[in-house]
């Protein structure tokens, strides 16, 4: 795959992303309800997996594991229901699957597994995915084929020193077919990043470790498109996107709540975020915050 | 034949097989030149080195992955069990220096609680040769199994004779075969084999019948070597690792979940061991093949007190 420069997103294509995102964000509100999920986290990412699935990804639903495609592994795996919304309404699988969230009888559960079509590789413990996929971006390179591995990192999960170590080792390999995107909502499960350890400036790190960074606002699809558009190159490095996010992103008092980091929404909950989601009005949050870790 | 030679012939023949390291090239320092982009050192990095091996197993290949044995099994556990346990993706662990074989390095370097580490993972297998040309004879069979393996590495010149073909889950038992039980049974794998094999011929001069298996895989192990050795007066276990988890906890279990009993002793290593070179080493942790002989006499002394009593 060579460097793609594309036109612009026309508006076409621009509402399409945003009829999108919305069902996704959608699904991840009925999937807070029940048993509950990582509502926070899913929605901070959603237009990000909804984009690269919708303008970056060469995947094909009908055929999840056909050999030429592009690699999406989603290292830090509790924002999964963005991911399971994604490949449901993208045709992985129907969405009907969704409602047997957390159910015995399905394995949609709090973390990826490849048992759901279009999951790539099971996470949930971080700092695992992106030496992962530097193993597979390196396969990629010794084949000689051009397809990218795009690898989702929470700025929480850089924390971890196999993020670093795998940092090193991709750079030292010269995989610029791999792509990281850090979803950077500013908060790990209880505090904000900046509050616990420090991680600014993040894109400078990766520059310092021999890579390729440009931050973005990740919820901006036209700022997105320009961003991927010129991502590509085969200079040796390998690539980061530093993606500024909001968690909880479009449910108003949902956002940058520290206590919400795990949701389990009432029936009451779930039934006025999805109308917040369509233009009514804030949702007061009527369930206690939940923490888990 | 070495194990650098086997491999890389394996790897010419298979492109699927990739030879990856973290630094550690010992066993490996002629593989570079004969396998070029195939051969993959990725530093000091053992995390990352298991989820490369990962990543490059998810794409069909076979990764044969090579770290000193307490650092691969130790600083990266977790990526072992999860990244290539959980699905069983054919990763062939190597660990370099096991057990007693990292001599004069300290504890820091003690592989010996790697059996036990890697045992508790579901599907992985684990291979213990008792010298070099028993990891040349195991290594294409276990590069051929699908399953995802842990080596105990050793380069050691034969340590005790090998009689027959080598088999996934099948020991080779040394000793005569008159038809009822013997003595004593000596059951052990990877180096200390040969001590046991050694602790054998002693025991035999004192009029004993004795027999050693070599287990040769602890997963799967061998369930009917290991039930017909326990039909022995006394059986004795001899592993250079610590006595919970590895050898003797496996013949333990496989007794108790059949309901039988049987006088059992360890010859293990208890905390850690006294660094030195190896030859010195074996002997103060009691290791060598007059220790374990001397021990087993006492231990079949104390039955026959017993026994009287």
């Amino acid at each position: 795959m060579t460097t793609r420069h594309r036109p612009p997103l026309t508006p076409a294509q621009l509402a399409d992303l945003q009829d999108l995102a919305l069902a996704v964000r959608a699904h991840c509100v009925r999937m807070a309800g029940g048993g509950g999920c990582f509502l926070g986290a899913s929605l901070s990412c959603a237009d990000l997996v909804v984009y690269l699935y919708r303008h970056v990804l060469q995947v094909d639903p009908r055929q999840p594991d056909r050999e030429d495609r592009d690699w999406f592994l989603l290292s830090k795996g509790h924002d999964v229901p963005a991911l399971y919304g994604t490949l449901a309404e993208l045709g992985f699988f129907p969405r009907e699957r969704l409602a047997k969230h957390l159910s015995p009888d399905d394995c949609l559960y709090w973390h990826p597994n490849r048992g759901v079509p279009g999951v790539e590789y099971h996470s949930g413990s971080l700092g695992h995915l992106l030496a992962v996929g530097a193993g597979v971006a390196l396969d990629l390179k010794l084949r000689g084929h051009d397809q990218k591995v795009y690898v989702l990192l929470g700025d929480g999960e850089l924390n971890e020193g196999s993020v670093w170590e795998a940092v090193l080792v991709a750079a030292a390999h010269r995989l610029d077919n791999l792509i990281v995107v850090v979803d950077r909502n500013g908060f790990q499960a209880n505090l904000r990043t900046e509050e616990l350890v420090p991680l600014e400036p993040i894109a400078d790190k990766f520059r310092a470790f021999g890579w390729y960074a440009a931050g973005v606002d990740g919820h901006d699809f036209n700022a997105l498109h320009d961003v991927f558009s010129e991502l590509g190159g085969s200079d040796g490095r390998p690539r980061a996107v530093i993606a500024t996010t909001v968690r909880g992103r479009g449910l108003r008092n949902l956002e940058a709540r520290a206590d919400r980091w795990f949701c389990r929404l009432s029936d009451g909950e779930v039934a006025g975020f999805l109308a917040e989601l369509r233009g009514g009005g804030a949702v007061d949050l009527d369930t206690p915050g939940l923490v888990v870790r | 034949m070495s194990y650098e030679r086997i491999l890389g012939d394996l790897a010419e023949r298979d492109e699927r097989i990739v030879v990856m390291t973290a630094e550690n090239r010992a066993a490996i320092r002629g593989l570079p030149a004969r396998l070029g982009s195939r051969f993959i050192d990725t530093g000091i990095t053992e995390m990352t080195l298991v989820g490369m091996a990962t990543g490059l197993a998810l794409r069909g290949r076979i990764p044969v992955v090579h770290a000193l044995a307490a650092f691969l099994t130790l600083r990266a556990y977790e990526f072992i069990r999860t990244d290539i346990g959980i699905t069983g993706v054919p990763v062939k662990l190597v660990g370099y220096v096991p057990g007693i074989l990292s001599e004069a390095n300290g504890p820091t370097h003690q592989a010996i609680e790697d059996l036990a580490l890697m045992r508790a993972i579901p599907g992985l297998r684990v291979f213990c040769p008792a010298d070099g040309p028993e990891l040349v004879a195991g290594l294409p069979h276990i590069v051929a199994d699908p399953h995802p393996w842990y080596i105990r590495y050793v380069d050691a010149a034969a340590r005790l004779p090998h009689t027959g073909e080598f088999a996934i889950g099948r020991a080779e038992v040394h000793g005569d075969d008159g038809g009822t039980p013997p003595d004593v049974s000596l059951v052990a794998c990877g180096y200390t084999a040969g001590e046991a094999h050694g602790a054998a011929e002693i025991l035999r001069q004192d009029g004993l019948r004795v027999h050693v298996v070599n287990l040769r895989t602890l997963v799967p192990v061998d369930e009917s070597a290991l039930l017909e050795a326990a039909r022995a007066d006394l059986v004795v276990t001899v592993e250079d690792h610590r006595r919970v988890g590895g050898l003797h906890s496996r013949l333990c279990e496989l007794l108790v979940a059949r309901g039988l009993r049987a006088n059992v002793r360890a010859v293990a290593i208890e905390d850690w061991f006294t660094p030195a070179l190896l030859a010195d080493a074996i002997v103060h942790a009691g290791l060598d093949a007059g220790s374990i002989a001397a021990r087993t006499r006492a231990w079949l002394s104390q039955l026959e007190v017993d026994h009287v009593r």
